[in-house]
Protein backbone atom coordinates (compact mmCIF):
# COMPACT_ATOMS: atom_id res chain seq x y z
CA UNK A 1 0.00 0.00 0.00
CA UNK A 2 1.50 3.36 -0.96
CA UNK A 3 2.15 5.79 1.92
CA UNK A 4 -0.48 8.40 2.57
CA UNK A 5 1.65 11.29 1.32
CA UNK A 6 2.78 9.64 -1.91
CA UNK A 7 1.96 11.69 -5.00
CA UNK A 8 -1.04 10.17 -6.79
CA UNK A 9 -0.94 9.65 -10.55
CA UNK A 10 -3.70 11.80 -11.96
CA UNK A 11 -4.45 12.01 -15.66
CA UNK A 12 -6.47 14.44 -17.76
CA UNK A 13 -9.35 11.95 -17.40
CA UNK A 14 -10.13 13.62 -14.05
CA UNK A 15 -11.72 16.32 -16.23
CA UNK A 16 -14.37 13.84 -17.35
CA UNK A 17 -15.58 13.36 -13.78
CA UNK A 18 -15.61 17.15 -13.36
CA UNK A 19 -17.56 17.45 -16.59
CA UNK A 20 -20.14 14.86 -15.49
CA UNK A 21 -20.83 16.84 -12.32
CA UNK A 22 -20.99 20.10 -14.26
CA UNK A 23 -23.60 18.67 -16.64
CA UNK A 24 -25.75 17.48 -13.72
CA UNK A 25 -25.36 20.86 -11.99
CA UNK A 26 -26.58 22.78 -15.03
CA UNK A 27 -29.52 20.42 -15.53
CA UNK A 28 -30.93 21.82 -12.31
CA UNK A 29 -29.33 25.26 -12.55
CA UNK A 30 -32.37 27.11 -11.18
CA UNK A 31 -32.18 25.43 -7.78
CA UNK A 32 -28.40 25.62 -7.79
CA UNK A 33 -27.99 29.28 -8.69
CA UNK A 34 -30.52 30.66 -6.26
CA UNK A 35 -29.00 29.80 -2.85
CA UNK A 36 -25.75 31.84 -3.14
CA UNK A 37 -27.79 34.80 -4.36
CA UNK A 38 -30.22 34.59 -1.44
CA UNK A 39 -27.44 33.83 1.03
CA UNK A 40 -25.63 37.05 0.11
CA UNK A 41 -28.83 39.07 0.50
CA UNK A 42 -29.67 37.49 3.86
CA UNK A 43 -26.23 37.97 5.40
CA UNK A 44 -25.94 41.53 4.16
CA UNK A 45 -29.32 42.59 5.46
CA UNK A 46 -29.37 40.68 8.77
CA UNK A 47 -25.79 41.03 9.90
CA UNK A 48 -24.55 43.95 7.83
CA UNK A 49 -27.52 46.26 8.14
CA UNK A 50 -29.07 44.80 11.31
CA UNK A 51 -26.13 44.20 13.63
CA UNK A 52 -24.07 46.74 11.71
CA UNK A 53 -26.34 49.52 12.94
CA UNK A 54 -25.07 48.90 16.47
CA UNK A 55 -21.47 48.08 15.60
CA UNK A 56 -20.84 51.01 13.31
CA UNK A 57 -17.27 50.54 12.10
CA UNK A 58 -14.35 48.17 12.74
CA UNK A 59 -10.86 49.62 12.30
CA UNK A 60 -12.46 52.50 10.41
CA UNK A 61 -14.24 50.17 7.98
CA UNK A 62 -18.09 50.23 7.91
CA UNK A 63 -19.32 46.96 9.45
CA UNK A 64 -21.19 45.87 6.33
CA UNK A 65 -18.00 46.32 4.27
CA UNK A 66 -16.09 44.42 6.95
CA UNK A 67 -18.27 41.31 6.73
CA UNK A 68 -18.78 41.33 2.94
CA UNK A 69 -15.51 39.42 2.25
CA UNK A 70 -16.35 37.01 5.09
CA UNK A 71 -19.62 36.18 3.34
CA UNK A 72 -17.61 35.26 0.26
CA UNK A 73 -15.08 33.22 2.26
CA UNK A 74 -17.76 31.29 4.15
CA UNK A 75 -19.44 30.51 0.85
CA UNK A 76 -16.13 29.20 -0.55
CA UNK A 77 -15.83 26.92 2.46
CA UNK A 78 -19.41 25.68 2.52
CA UNK A 79 -19.75 25.07 -1.23
CA UNK A 80 -16.65 22.90 -1.54
CA UNK A 81 -16.94 21.23 1.85
CA UNK A 82 -20.54 20.11 1.51
CA UNK A 83 -20.12 19.11 -2.13
CA UNK A 84 -17.20 16.83 -1.29
CA UNK A 85 -18.65 15.40 1.91
CA UNK A 86 -22.35 14.72 1.48
CA UNK A 87 -22.36 15.10 -2.32
CA UNK A 88 -19.37 12.85 -2.94
CA UNK A 89 -20.49 10.36 -0.30
CA UNK A 90 -23.87 9.98 -1.99
CA UNK A 91 -22.20 9.44 -5.36
CA UNK A 92 -19.70 6.99 -3.88
CA UNK A 93 -21.89 4.98 -1.51
CA UNK A 94 -25.51 5.27 -2.59
CA UNK A 95 -25.22 5.81 -6.34
CA UNK A 96 -22.11 3.59 -6.77
CA UNK A 97 -20.98 6.10 -9.37
CA UNK A 98 -17.30 5.69 -8.52
CA UNK A 99 -17.55 1.92 -9.08
CA UNK A 100 -19.13 2.54 -12.48
CA UNK A 101 -16.42 5.06 -13.36
CA UNK A 102 -13.42 2.93 -12.43
CA UNK A 103 -14.72 0.15 -14.68
CA UNK A 104 -13.75 2.51 -17.53
CA UNK A 105 -10.23 3.83 -18.25
CA UNK A 106 -10.65 6.24 -15.32
CA UNK A 107 -8.61 5.39 -12.23
CA UNK A 108 -9.77 6.04 -8.67
CA UNK A 109 -7.20 8.86 -8.52
CA UNK A 110 -8.81 10.46 -11.58
CA UNK A 111 -12.27 10.13 -10.03
CA UNK A 112 -11.34 11.71 -6.69
CA UNK A 113 -9.30 14.46 -8.36
CA UNK A 114 -12.30 15.20 -10.58
CA UNK A 115 -14.57 15.40 -7.55
CA UNK A 116 -12.17 17.78 -5.79
CA UNK A 117 -11.91 19.96 -8.89
CA UNK A 118 -15.67 20.03 -9.04
CA UNK A 119 -15.93 21.02 -5.35
CA UNK A 120 -13.57 23.93 -6.07
CA UNK A 121 -15.68 24.87 -9.08
CA UNK A 122 -18.76 25.00 -6.85
CA UNK A 123 -16.92 27.54 -4.67
CA UNK A 124 -16.00 29.57 -7.70
CA UNK A 125 -19.58 29.57 -9.00
CA UNK A 126 -20.95 30.65 -5.61
CA UNK A 127 -18.54 33.57 -5.37
CA UNK A 128 -19.22 34.56 -8.96
CA UNK A 129 -22.95 34.73 -8.18
CA UNK A 130 -22.46 36.64 -4.92
CA UNK A 131 -20.04 39.25 -6.24
CA UNK A 132 -22.62 41.20 -8.31
CA UNK A 133 -24.95 41.34 -5.29
CA UNK A 134 -22.15 42.80 -3.17
CA UNK A 135 -21.30 45.25 -5.94
CA UNK A 136 -24.91 46.42 -6.09
CA UNK A 137 -24.86 46.96 -2.32
CA UNK A 138 -21.64 48.98 -2.81
CA UNK A 139 -19.85 47.05 -0.08
CA UNK A 140 -16.83 45.86 -2.08
CA UNK A 141 -14.38 47.67 -4.38
CA UNK A 142 -13.72 46.97 -8.01
CA UNK A 143 -11.63 45.82 -9.78
CA UNK A 144 -9.57 44.46 -6.85
CA UNK A 145 -12.52 42.33 -5.69
CA UNK A 146 -12.23 40.28 -8.88
CA UNK A 147 -9.31 38.53 -7.16
CA UNK A 148 -12.01 36.83 -5.13
CA UNK A 149 -12.76 34.57 -8.12
CA UNK A 150 -9.38 32.82 -8.46
CA UNK A 151 -9.08 32.86 -4.68
CA UNK A 152 -12.43 31.09 -4.50
CA UNK A 153 -11.09 28.31 -6.70
CA UNK A 154 -7.90 27.91 -4.68
CA UNK A 155 -9.78 28.00 -1.38
CA UNK A 156 -12.32 25.62 -2.87
CA UNK A 157 -9.56 23.11 -3.66
CA UNK A 158 -8.37 23.35 -0.06
CA UNK A 159 -11.81 22.75 1.46
CA UNK A 160 -12.70 20.08 -1.11
CA UNK A 161 -9.49 18.20 -0.25
CA UNK A 162 -10.21 18.53 3.47
CA UNK A 163 -13.79 17.36 2.93
CA UNK A 164 -12.64 14.37 0.89
CA UNK A 165 -10.38 13.27 3.77
CA UNK A 166 -13.48 13.01 5.98
CA UNK A 167 -15.48 11.31 3.23
CA UNK A 168 -12.69 8.75 2.87
CA UNK A 169 -12.78 7.74 6.52
CA UNK A 170 -16.41 8.24 7.53
CA UNK A 171 -18.22 5.00 8.42
CA UNK A 172 -21.60 6.39 7.35
CA UNK A 173 -23.25 9.53 6.04
CA UNK A 174 -24.44 10.43 9.56
CA UNK A 175 -20.93 10.67 10.97
CA UNK A 176 -20.18 13.39 8.42
CA UNK A 177 -22.17 15.60 10.81
CA UNK A 178 -19.19 15.65 13.19
CA UNK A 179 -16.82 17.64 10.98
CA UNK A 180 -19.73 19.87 9.99
CA UNK A 181 -20.58 20.87 13.54
CA UNK A 182 -17.20 20.54 15.22
CA UNK A 183 -15.07 22.13 12.52
CA UNK A 184 -17.07 24.04 9.94
CA UNK A 185 -19.42 25.89 12.33
CA UNK A 186 -16.66 27.02 14.75
CA UNK A 187 -14.59 28.11 11.77
CA UNK A 188 -17.46 30.14 10.42
CA UNK A 189 -17.65 32.05 13.71
CA UNK A 190 -14.04 32.29 14.88
CA UNK A 191 -11.93 32.91 11.79
CA UNK A 192 -12.01 36.70 11.76
CA UNK A 193 -15.30 36.57 9.91
CA UNK A 194 -17.76 38.76 11.84
CA UNK A 195 -15.28 40.30 14.29
CA UNK A 196 -11.49 40.73 14.22
CA UNK A 197 -9.34 37.94 15.61
CA UNK A 198 -7.48 40.59 17.65
CA UNK A 199 -10.30 40.84 20.21
CA UNK A 200 -9.89 37.13 21.08
CA UNK A 201 -7.43 35.95 23.75
CA UNK A 202 -3.98 35.54 22.18
CA UNK A 203 -4.02 31.77 22.43
CA UNK A 204 -7.22 31.62 20.37
CA UNK A 205 -5.71 33.94 17.80
CA UNK A 206 -2.84 31.52 17.33
CA UNK A 207 -5.20 28.56 17.14
CA UNK A 208 -7.29 30.30 14.49
CA UNK A 209 -4.19 31.16 12.47
CA UNK A 210 -2.56 27.77 12.87
CA UNK A 211 -5.41 25.34 12.28
CA UNK A 212 -8.40 27.14 10.77
CA UNK A 213 -8.10 27.19 6.98
CA UNK A 214 -10.91 29.72 6.79
CA UNK A 215 -8.87 32.33 8.69
CA UNK A 216 -6.50 32.63 5.74
CA UNK A 217 -9.24 32.77 3.12
CA UNK A 218 -11.13 35.49 5.04
CA UNK A 219 -7.95 37.53 5.44
CA UNK A 220 -7.12 37.35 1.72
CA UNK A 221 -10.72 38.05 0.70
CA UNK A 222 -10.73 41.13 2.90
CA UNK A 223 -7.46 42.34 1.40
CA UNK A 224 -9.09 42.01 -2.04
CA UNK A 225 -12.46 43.63 -1.36
CA UNK A 226 -11.50 46.63 0.83
CA UNK A 227 -8.83 46.69 -0.83
CA UNK A 228 -6.06 46.75 1.75
CA UNK A 229 -2.99 44.55 1.36
CA UNK A 230 -1.47 43.45 4.66
CA UNK A 231 1.94 42.32 5.82
CA UNK A 232 0.72 38.75 6.32
CA UNK A 233 -0.25 38.32 2.64
CA UNK A 234 2.63 35.91 1.76
CA UNK A 235 2.04 33.92 4.93
CA UNK A 236 -1.63 33.41 4.15
CA UNK A 237 -0.88 32.32 0.58
CA UNK A 238 1.85 29.94 1.71
CA UNK A 239 -0.42 28.41 4.36
CA UNK A 240 -3.23 27.88 1.84
CA UNK A 241 -0.94 26.33 -0.77
CA UNK A 242 0.64 23.95 1.74
CA UNK A 243 -2.74 22.93 3.17
CA UNK A 244 -4.31 22.50 -0.27
CA UNK A 245 -1.56 20.21 -1.51
CA UNK A 246 -1.54 18.19 1.72
CA UNK A 247 -5.31 17.76 1.91
CA UNK A 248 -5.66 16.79 -1.75
CA UNK A 249 -2.80 14.28 -1.72
CA UNK A 250 -3.88 12.69 1.57
CA UNK A 251 -7.54 12.50 0.58
CA UNK A 252 -6.78 10.75 -2.71
CA UNK A 253 -4.60 8.18 -0.95
CA UNK A 254 -7.20 7.64 1.77
CA UNK A 255 -9.89 7.16 -0.86
CA UNK A 256 -7.72 4.67 -2.68
CA UNK A 257 -7.35 2.72 0.56
CA UNK A 258 -11.08 2.77 1.10
CA UNK A 259 -12.15 1.78 -2.40
CA UNK A 260 -9.37 -0.33 -3.89
CA UNK A 261 -9.29 -3.58 -1.95
CA UNK B 1 -2.08 -19.18 -29.08
CA UNK B 2 -2.26 -16.92 -26.07
CA UNK B 3 -5.73 -16.48 -24.59
CA UNK B 4 -7.58 -13.23 -23.95
CA UNK B 5 -7.13 -13.86 -20.23
CA UNK B 6 -4.28 -15.91 -18.79
CA UNK B 7 -4.23 -16.53 -15.05
CA UNK B 8 -1.62 -18.62 -13.30
CA UNK B 9 -1.43 -19.26 -9.57
CA UNK B 10 -3.71 -16.25 -9.10
CA UNK B 11 -4.37 -15.51 -5.42
CA UNK B 12 -6.25 -12.83 -3.54
CA UNK B 13 -6.43 -12.42 0.21
CA UNK B 14 -8.33 -9.80 2.20
CA UNK B 15 -6.44 -9.33 5.44
CA UNK B 16 -6.28 -12.94 6.61
CA UNK B 17 -9.18 -14.23 4.52
CA UNK B 18 -8.28 -16.10 1.35
CA UNK B 19 -10.84 -15.21 -1.32
CA UNK B 20 -9.13 -16.75 -4.35
CA UNK B 21 -6.44 -19.36 -3.97
CA UNK B 22 -3.92 -20.33 -6.66
CA UNK B 23 -6.31 -20.58 -9.59
CA UNK B 24 -5.18 -21.14 -13.13
CA UNK B 25 -7.26 -20.63 -16.25
CA UNK B 26 -7.16 -19.36 -19.78
CA UNK B 27 -10.01 -17.79 -21.72
CA UNK B 28 -9.80 -18.10 -25.49
CA UNK B 29 -10.94 -15.55 -28.00
CA UNK B 30 -14.59 -15.89 -28.99
CA UNK B 31 -15.77 -18.19 -26.24
CA UNK B 32 -18.22 -17.79 -23.38
CA UNK B 33 -16.45 -18.82 -20.21
CA UNK B 34 -18.44 -19.27 -17.01
CA UNK B 35 -17.57 -19.13 -13.31
CA UNK B 36 -20.03 -21.05 -11.15
CA UNK B 37 -20.02 -21.47 -7.43
CA UNK B 38 -21.93 -20.81 -4.22
CA UNK B 39 -21.90 -17.40 -2.53
CA UNK B 40 -18.43 -16.53 -1.29
CA UNK B 41 -16.70 -18.92 -3.68
CA UNK B 42 -14.47 -16.15 -5.06
CA UNK B 43 -16.21 -15.52 -8.39
CA UNK B 44 -16.71 -11.78 -8.00
CA UNK B 45 -13.20 -11.32 -6.61
CA UNK B 46 -11.83 -13.03 -9.71
CA UNK B 47 -13.93 -10.77 -11.96
CA UNK B 48 -12.71 -7.67 -10.11
CA UNK B 49 -9.10 -8.67 -10.62
CA UNK B 50 -9.69 -9.12 -14.36
CA UNK B 51 -11.48 -5.75 -14.47
CA UNK B 52 -8.35 -4.09 -13.01
CA UNK B 53 -10.23 -2.71 -10.00
CA UNK B 54 -8.82 -5.06 -7.39
CA UNK B 55 -5.07 -5.75 -7.23
CA UNK B 56 -4.05 -9.40 -6.93
CA UNK B 57 -2.11 -10.60 -3.91
CA UNK B 58 0.14 -12.98 -5.85
CA UNK B 59 0.39 -15.00 -9.02
CA UNK B 60 0.23 -13.91 -12.64
CA UNK B 61 -2.64 -12.36 -14.55
CA UNK B 62 -2.62 -11.13 -18.13
CA UNK B 63 -5.56 -9.59 -19.97
CA UNK B 64 -4.95 -9.05 -23.71
CA UNK B 65 -1.35 -9.89 -22.83
CA UNK B 66 -1.12 -6.91 -20.46
CA UNK B 67 -0.74 -6.76 -16.70
CA UNK B 68 -3.74 -5.15 -14.92
CA UNK B 69 -1.38 -3.49 -12.44
CA UNK B 70 0.78 -1.92 -15.13
CA UNK B 71 -1.68 -1.04 -17.90
CA UNK B 72 -5.11 -0.74 -16.28
CA UNK B 73 -6.36 2.07 -18.53
CA UNK B 74 -5.33 0.25 -21.73
CA UNK B 75 -7.06 -2.94 -20.60
CA UNK B 76 -10.17 -1.17 -19.34
CA UNK B 77 -10.48 0.69 -22.64
CA UNK B 78 -11.17 -2.70 -24.26
CA UNK B 79 -13.45 -4.38 -21.73
CA UNK B 80 -17.13 -3.97 -20.94
CA UNK B 81 -18.37 -4.69 -17.43
CA UNK B 82 -21.84 -5.68 -16.24
CA UNK B 83 -21.51 -5.49 -12.45
CA UNK B 84 -23.57 -7.51 -10.02
CA UNK B 85 -24.91 -4.35 -8.43
CA UNK B 86 -26.88 -1.93 -10.55
CA UNK B 87 -24.82 1.27 -10.65
CA UNK B 88 -26.48 3.30 -13.37
CA UNK B 89 -26.23 7.05 -12.91
CA UNK B 90 -29.57 8.21 -11.45
CA UNK B 91 -28.90 11.81 -12.49
CA UNK B 92 -29.28 10.92 -16.18
CA UNK B 93 -31.80 9.39 -18.58
CA UNK B 94 -31.17 6.12 -20.42
CA UNK B 95 -29.53 7.95 -23.31
CA UNK B 96 -27.68 10.22 -20.87
CA UNK B 97 -26.19 7.21 -19.10
CA UNK B 98 -24.79 5.83 -22.34
CA UNK B 99 -23.48 9.19 -23.55
CA UNK B 100 -21.85 10.02 -20.21
CA UNK B 101 -20.21 6.60 -20.14
CA UNK B 102 -19.03 7.08 -23.72
CA UNK B 103 -17.11 10.17 -22.63
CA UNK B 104 -15.18 8.14 -20.08
CA UNK B 105 -13.91 6.03 -23.01
CA UNK B 106 -13.00 9.08 -25.11
CA UNK B 107 -15.58 8.19 -27.76
CA UNK B 108 -16.22 11.25 -29.99
CA UNK B 109 -19.73 12.74 -29.46
CA UNK B 110 -21.05 11.96 -32.96
CA UNK B 111 -19.92 8.34 -32.73
CA UNK B 112 -21.29 8.09 -29.18
CA UNK B 113 -24.72 9.24 -30.31
CA UNK B 114 -24.77 6.68 -33.09
CA UNK B 115 -23.79 3.88 -30.71
CA UNK B 116 -26.31 5.08 -28.10
CA UNK B 117 -29.14 4.71 -30.66
CA UNK B 118 -27.92 1.32 -31.86
CA UNK B 119 -27.41 -0.06 -28.36
CA UNK B 120 -30.77 1.10 -27.03
CA UNK B 121 -32.32 -0.73 -29.98
CA UNK B 122 -30.12 -3.77 -29.28
CA UNK B 123 -31.51 -4.10 -25.74
CA UNK B 124 -35.04 -3.06 -26.80
CA UNK B 125 -35.08 0.22 -24.86
CA UNK B 126 -35.45 2.71 -27.71
CA UNK B 127 -38.81 3.87 -26.36
CA UNK B 128 -37.27 4.57 -22.95
CA UNK B 129 -34.55 6.76 -24.43
CA UNK B 130 -35.48 9.91 -22.48
CA UNK B 131 -36.81 8.22 -19.37
CA UNK B 132 -34.96 8.68 -16.10
CA UNK B 133 -33.39 5.64 -14.45
CA UNK B 134 -35.70 5.46 -11.44
CA UNK B 135 -38.67 4.95 -13.77
CA UNK B 136 -37.19 1.71 -15.18
CA UNK B 137 -38.08 -1.81 -14.04
CA UNK B 138 -35.35 -4.13 -12.76
CA UNK B 139 -35.17 -5.94 -16.08
CA UNK B 140 -34.86 -2.70 -18.02
CA UNK B 141 -32.03 -1.56 -15.75
CA UNK B 142 -30.10 -4.78 -16.36
CA UNK B 143 -30.61 -4.41 -20.10
CA UNK B 144 -29.41 -0.80 -19.97
CA UNK B 145 -26.33 -1.91 -18.03
CA UNK B 146 -25.62 -4.44 -20.77
CA UNK B 147 -25.94 -1.66 -23.36
CA UNK B 148 -23.64 0.55 -21.28
CA UNK B 149 -21.06 -2.24 -21.09
CA UNK B 150 -21.06 -2.41 -24.91
CA UNK B 151 -20.61 1.34 -25.53
CA UNK B 152 -16.86 0.96 -26.18
CA UNK B 153 -17.26 -2.05 -28.53
CA UNK B 154 -15.40 -4.21 -26.02
CA UNK B 155 -13.21 -7.13 -27.06
CA UNK B 156 -14.01 -8.75 -23.72
CA UNK B 157 -17.33 -8.59 -21.92
CA UNK B 158 -17.41 -9.44 -18.21
CA UNK B 159 -20.78 -10.14 -16.65
CA UNK B 160 -21.22 -10.70 -12.93
CA UNK B 161 -24.57 -12.44 -12.54
CA UNK B 162 -26.12 -10.72 -15.54
CA UNK B 163 -29.67 -12.05 -15.13
CA UNK B 164 -30.04 -11.94 -11.36
CA UNK B 165 -33.63 -11.27 -10.34
CA UNK B 166 -34.98 -11.08 -13.88
CA UNK B 167 -38.18 -12.57 -15.24
CA UNK B 168 -37.93 -15.36 -17.85
CA UNK B 169 -38.62 -12.97 -20.74
CA UNK B 170 -35.79 -10.63 -19.78
CA UNK B 171 -33.40 -13.55 -19.15
CA UNK B 172 -34.11 -14.99 -22.58
CA UNK B 173 -33.55 -11.62 -24.22
CA UNK B 174 -30.18 -11.24 -22.50
CA UNK B 175 -29.16 -14.81 -23.39
CA UNK B 176 -30.07 -14.25 -27.01
CA UNK B 177 -28.06 -11.01 -27.08
CA UNK B 178 -25.05 -12.69 -25.51
CA UNK B 179 -25.13 -15.46 -28.14
CA UNK B 180 -25.36 -12.81 -30.82
CA UNK B 181 -22.31 -11.08 -29.37
CA UNK B 182 -20.37 -14.34 -29.33
CA UNK B 183 -21.34 -14.92 -32.94
CA UNK B 184 -19.76 -11.55 -33.71
CA UNK B 185 -16.50 -12.78 -32.20
CA UNK B 186 -16.77 -11.23 -28.72
CA UNK B 187 -15.23 -13.01 -25.79
CA UNK B 188 -17.50 -13.25 -22.77
CA UNK B 189 -16.75 -14.14 -19.16
CA UNK B 190 -19.66 -14.51 -16.79
CA UNK B 191 -20.51 -15.64 -13.30
CA UNK B 192 -23.89 -17.08 -12.44
CA UNK B 193 -25.86 -18.98 -9.85
CA UNK B 194 -28.29 -20.18 -12.49
CA UNK B 195 -27.10 -23.55 -13.68
CA UNK B 196 -29.50 -23.71 -16.60
CA UNK B 197 -28.08 -20.37 -17.72
CA UNK B 198 -24.55 -21.71 -17.53
CA UNK B 199 -25.50 -24.91 -19.36
CA UNK B 200 -27.18 -22.96 -22.17
CA UNK B 201 -24.58 -20.26 -22.63
CA UNK B 202 -21.13 -21.40 -21.64
CA UNK B 203 -18.69 -23.06 -23.99
CA UNK B 204 -16.54 -23.85 -21.01
CA UNK B 205 -16.96 -23.30 -17.32
CA UNK B 206 -15.36 -23.82 -13.96
CA UNK B 207 -17.06 -24.64 -10.70
CA UNK B 208 -15.45 -22.79 -7.80
CA UNK B 209 -15.72 -23.17 -4.07
CA UNK B 210 -13.67 -21.69 -1.24
CA UNK B 211 -11.49 -19.81 -3.71
CA UNK B 212 -10.37 -22.80 -5.76
CA UNK B 213 -11.54 -24.57 -8.88
CA UNK B 214 -13.23 -27.91 -8.37
CA UNK B 215 -13.65 -28.81 -12.04
CA UNK B 216 -13.28 -27.26 -15.46
CA UNK B 217 -14.74 -28.31 -18.80
CA UNK B 218 -17.66 -28.03 -21.20
CA UNK B 219 -21.09 -28.33 -19.55
CA UNK B 220 -21.80 -31.65 -21.32
CA UNK B 221 -18.44 -33.19 -20.40
CA UNK B 222 -18.79 -32.13 -16.78
CA UNK B 223 -22.22 -33.73 -16.48
CA UNK B 224 -21.06 -36.94 -18.14
CA UNK B 225 -17.78 -37.21 -16.22
CA UNK B 226 -19.01 -36.13 -12.83
CA UNK B 227 -22.51 -37.59 -12.65
CA UNK B 228 -23.31 -39.76 -15.62
CA UNK B 229 -25.98 -39.33 -18.19
CA UNK B 230 -29.08 -39.98 -16.10
CA UNK B 231 -30.51 -39.87 -12.61
CA UNK B 232 -32.91 -42.52 -11.30
CA UNK B 233 -35.14 -41.27 -8.51
CA UNK B 234 -36.87 -43.64 -6.06
CA UNK B 235 -38.73 -43.38 -2.74
CA UNK B 236 -36.64 -43.25 0.39
CA UNK B 237 -37.90 -46.40 2.17
CA UNK B 238 -35.94 -48.98 4.17
CA UNK B 239 -36.78 -51.62 1.55
CA UNK B 240 -35.35 -49.57 -1.31
CA UNK B 241 -32.20 -48.77 0.66
CA UNK B 242 -31.72 -52.40 1.60
CA UNK B 243 -32.22 -53.40 -2.00
CA UNK B 244 -29.71 -50.84 -3.28
CA UNK B 245 -27.15 -51.90 -0.71
CA UNK B 246 -27.81 -55.49 -1.74
CA UNK B 247 -27.13 -54.65 -5.37
CA UNK B 248 -24.06 -52.61 -4.51
CA UNK B 249 -25.41 -49.52 -6.27
CA UNK B 250 -24.14 -46.11 -5.10
CA UNK B 251 -27.00 -43.84 -4.04
CA UNK B 252 -27.67 -40.53 -2.37
CA UNK B 253 -30.51 -39.78 0.04
CA UNK B 254 -32.30 -36.46 -0.38
CA UNK B 255 -35.16 -36.22 2.07
CA UNK B 256 -38.04 -38.31 0.77
CA UNK B 257 -36.07 -39.42 -2.23
CA UNK B 258 -33.17 -41.65 -3.20
CA UNK B 259 -31.11 -40.73 -6.26
CA UNK B 260 -28.92 -43.04 -8.29
CA UNK B 261 -26.65 -41.56 -10.94
CA UNK B 262 -25.89 -43.82 -13.88
CA UNK B 263 -24.75 -44.06 -17.47
CA UNK B 264 -26.88 -47.15 -18.17
CA UNK B 265 -30.23 -46.08 -16.83
CA UNK B 266 -32.35 -48.51 -18.82
CA UNK B 267 -30.66 -51.68 -17.61
CA UNK B 268 -30.31 -50.41 -14.07
CA UNK B 269 -33.91 -49.21 -13.97
CA UNK B 270 -35.08 -52.61 -15.11
CA UNK B 271 -33.01 -54.37 -12.47
CA UNK B 272 -34.22 -52.00 -9.79
CA UNK B 273 -37.83 -52.43 -10.86
CA UNK B 274 -37.46 -56.19 -10.72
CA UNK B 275 -35.63 -56.33 -7.43
CA UNK B 276 -36.73 -53.31 -5.41
CA UNK B 277 -40.47 -53.55 -5.56
CA UNK B 278 -42.98 -51.21 -3.93
CA UNK B 279 -41.21 -48.07 -5.02
CA UNK B 280 -42.04 -45.31 -7.46
CA UNK B 281 -39.20 -45.07 -9.97
CA UNK B 282 -38.46 -42.37 -12.50
CA UNK B 283 -35.48 -41.41 -14.60
CA UNK B 284 -34.41 -37.98 -15.85
CA UNK B 285 -31.35 -36.66 -17.66
CA UNK B 286 -28.54 -35.50 -15.37
CA UNK B 287 -27.94 -31.75 -15.33
CA UNK B 288 -25.27 -29.31 -14.34
CA UNK B 289 -27.20 -28.80 -11.12
CA UNK B 290 -26.46 -32.41 -10.15
CA UNK B 291 -22.76 -31.77 -10.77
CA UNK B 292 -22.88 -28.54 -8.80
CA UNK B 293 -24.59 -30.07 -5.78
CA UNK B 294 -22.39 -33.14 -5.89
CA UNK B 295 -19.25 -31.00 -5.82
CA UNK B 296 -20.26 -28.16 -3.51
CA UNK B 297 -22.60 -30.04 -1.20
CA UNK B 298 -26.06 -29.13 -0.02
CA UNK B 299 -25.15 -27.05 2.98
CA UNK B 300 -26.68 -23.59 2.87
CA UNK B 301 -24.19 -20.73 2.32
CA UNK B 302 -24.47 -17.25 3.78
Amino acid sequence: MPPIWSLPRITRRAGKVWHRNLVVFFKTWKVNFFPPFIEALLYLSAIGLGIGTYVGAIDGVPYIDYIAPAILAISVMNSAFFECTYGSYVRMYYQKSFDAMIATPLSIEDVIAGEILWGATRSLISVAIMLPVLVVFRVISLPSSLFAIPLAFLGGLMFAGLAMCFTAITPSIDTLNYPSFLLITPMMLFSGTFFPLSILPTIFQYVALAIFPLTHIVALMRMATLPQAGALLPLHIAWILAATISFCVISINLMRRRLIV
Amino acid sequence: MQGIIEADDLTKTYNEMVAVSHIRFSVKKGEIFGFLGPNGAGKTTTMRMIECVSPRTSGALLVFGMDPEKNPAEIKQRIGVVPQETNLDPDFTCAGNLLTYARYFDIPPAEAEKREGDLLAFVALTEKRDVSIDKLSGGMKRRLILARALINNPDLLILDEPTIGLDPQARHLIWERLRLLRAQGNTIVLTTHYLDEAARLCDRLVIMDHGTFLVEGTPADLVRDQVGSEIIEMDNTPEVIACLVDLGVAYEILGEEVQVATDASRELAKTLLDRCKKSRLSTRPATLEDVFLKLTGRTLRE
